[in-house]
């Protein structure tokens, strides 16, 4: 009974026009004349020509793509490694402490993420800057890579290692030859929303940036506190479009991927 | 690294000391860095919720001063009082921001299941070759900054807004109705902003439902909606129950949607530990609103950390 009744098509509906007509007047009134955004006054793209001279707005962008950029990486080593020890590191001293730093930091209130690490960069006397950013960022993200990684890591067949190490690979290199192509899509996605995190982030970004470091979240939500403006809804039209090409794409990669992953498995077992 | 053959090690001329080295570097790395990023500044949360303000920099006192020696040490904690704790009992503001946080995140949880459930059951009902673009389609604002999708709301629900302007044009109301800056913006912003958290687990778990339980259920002479509430309903309850986790723990300390959507008459505690920590600059109080905030919040992400747990198991 694969048709959809009368009610999942309404749900379908009503609920995906909720998700999306807000972004979708959104990016409209970016291309509106007029600097009253309420009020359409015919179609311009002058909001967007006003941005590209926007100094602030252009450093704060600068600032917050090499955030991202570091700290998803540093995310996706650090995330990726503890995946790795919680699902075939077997027992050690202190895994259940371990588990739930992994896990407590993804409902935390970012309030108090962004507080206490705060508290903790003056306490050690590090400046407040680009690299308190990154660090905060890694902390956080790192632990969204490790849930991504580590569902990945539990469903794929463990024997696949157990036979590379059989045939005489160290486990560094099983690791590296085996275990890494098979997550890499797991990894990769780990590293987008790692990225995108980084980017997104308000809240903790304000508690450890100082004012030589101002990342375009806060610059966003200075502005937008005094009102809506056309050229923020120019800026987010830019950035809605930035994340809907990525993530299209890498949906694309990784579906290719996997797709690619499966006939060589299917071929695997026919040659055995 | 799950068990290393003898021959291998030879092969490689990298012995057992070697291996557990690497072991114990790999486990270390990330366990350090979560140590000292996340467990330790807890610590010094607690430990500066238990200080006084001061005029001076750090804003707080006292500071633990090691080069006295074991003197240093004792005086530090025969400094340290509880006296924050009780000003957050004596003030009416933050008790009342606390359940106000509380009475929010549960309103708003309820109400994000509500409209959650209805699209998760389409999309899981839907058929297979639609899902996947389904999927990408909730995923997707969920990659879109939160701030940008809040905004949103900001010009939808304003008094000249595109809501009001409808609603005028329709002849449903004459007046504007004002939302922006009222408890009912804060509903909406939530419920918006929050709705792929409770959609992406409960699809999960719906989708891998067998469907002739169903057909089992209603051949046995259960009506449909009958059977939707005896069979499919606890059957996604570990979806539901991670789904309002995950909805209800970051709404009690959410900051930025208060702010933009709310109004004064809106109390967060999450507002209000900003504000005591940037406009005030009472750090020690700031501190005892996370220390208290922190304590509400233990027992829900406890239950929800077991709840994962036993979900990886079951995968498993």
């Amino acid at each position: 009974m694969n048709r959809l009744s009368w009610f999942n098509t309404v749900s379908l509906t009503l609920g995906f026009a909720f998700l999306y007509i807000p972004m979708v007047i959104l990016i409209i009134y970016s291309f509106n004349e007029s600097k009253l955004v309420t009020v359409w006054a015919g179609f311009s793209t002058k909001w967007y020509g006003e941005l590209a001279q926007n100094e602030a707005f252009l450093n704060a962008a600068w600032v917050t793509i090499r955030v991202a950029v570091f700290s998803s990486t540093l995310a996706t080593i650090l995330g990726t490694a503890a995946a790795y020890v919680l699902v075939r590191g077997g027992r050690f001293f202190g895994r259940t402490l371990f588990s739930g730093m992994i896990y407590a930091p993804l409902v935390m209130p970012e309030v108090i993420t962004g507080l206490s690490l705060l508290l903790l960069f003056i306490g050690i006397g590090l400046d407040r800057g680009i690299l308190t950013i990154v660090l905060a960022h890694t902390t956080f993200s790192m632990c969204f890579v490790s849930v991504v990684v580590s569902s990945r890591l539990v469903t794929f067949d463990k024997s696949l290692e157990e036979a590379a190490l059989d045939l005489g690979c160290s486990p560094a290199q099983a690791f590296r030859l085996v275990t890494l192509p098979i997550i890499a899509p797991a990894v990769i996605s780990g590293w987008l929303l790692a990225f995108t995190l980084s980017l997104d982030d308000l809240v903790i970004a304000s508690f450890t940036s100082g004012p030589s470091a101002t990342t375009l979240p806060i610059k966003i939500f200075s502005a937008v506190r005094l009102g809506v403006s056309p050229e923020i809804n120019a800026l987010s039209t830019i950035m809605i479009a930035v994340v809907t090409v990525g993530v299209i794409a890498a949906s694309l990669v990784t579906k290719r991927a996997m797709v690619r992953q499966k006939q060589d498995e299917l071929a695997a077992a026919r040659t055995e | 690294m799950g068990r290393p053959g003898l021959a291998v090690m030879d092969g490689h001329g990298c012995g057992f000391a070697g291996e557990l080295m690497r072991r114990a570097l790999l486990i270390a790395i990330p366990y350090v860095w979560l140590l000292a990023l996340f467990l330790v500044p807890f610590f010094i949360v607690l430990k500066i919720s238990l200080s006084d303000v001061e005029l001076a920099i750090p804003p707080y006192t006292p500071t633990l001063d090691l080069s006295q020696g074991w003197a240093g040490i004792t005086d530090f904690f025969s400094q340290l009082d509880f006296e924050n704790f009780v000003w957050l009992t004596e003030d009416d503001l933050y008790w009342k921001a606390y359940l106000s946080s509380v009475k929010i995140a549960l309103i708003s949880t309820v109400l994000t299941l509500l409209v959650g459930y209805p699209i998760a059951y389409g999309m899981a009902r839907a058929p297979t070759e639609w899902r996947p673009t389904l999927m990408m389609l909730v995923i997707l604002p969920f990659w879109t900054s939160f701030l940008i999708r809040v905004y949103a709301w900001m010009g939808i629900l304003s008094n000249e807004g595109y809501l009001n302007q409808i609603l005028l044009w329709l002849g449903i109301i004459s007046t504007p109705l004002t939302i922006l800056n009222t408890n009912t913006a804060v509903y909406i912003g939530i419920v918006y902003t929050y709705l792929p958290f409770m959609i992406l687990p409960i699809y999960s778990s719906l989708e891998r439902m067998d469907e002739s339980l169903i057909e089992a259920a209603e051949d046995l002479g259960c009506s449909r909606l009958k059977a939707f509430w005896l069979v499919t309903i606890p059957l996604s309850r570990p979806g539901i129950i991670a789904g309002c986790f995950l909805v209800m723990i970051p709404v009690i300390g959410e900051f930025v949607i208060p702010s933009l959507l709310g109004g004064s008459g809106t109390l967060m505690i999450g507002k209000v530990l900003w504000e005591e920590f940037f406009s005030n600059r009472d750090w020690p109080v700031a501190s005892a609103v996370a220390v208290v905030l922190l304590l509400i919040l233990v027992i829900p992400i406890v239950l929800f950390q077991r709840n994962q747990q036993k979900q990886t198991e079951a995968g498993q």
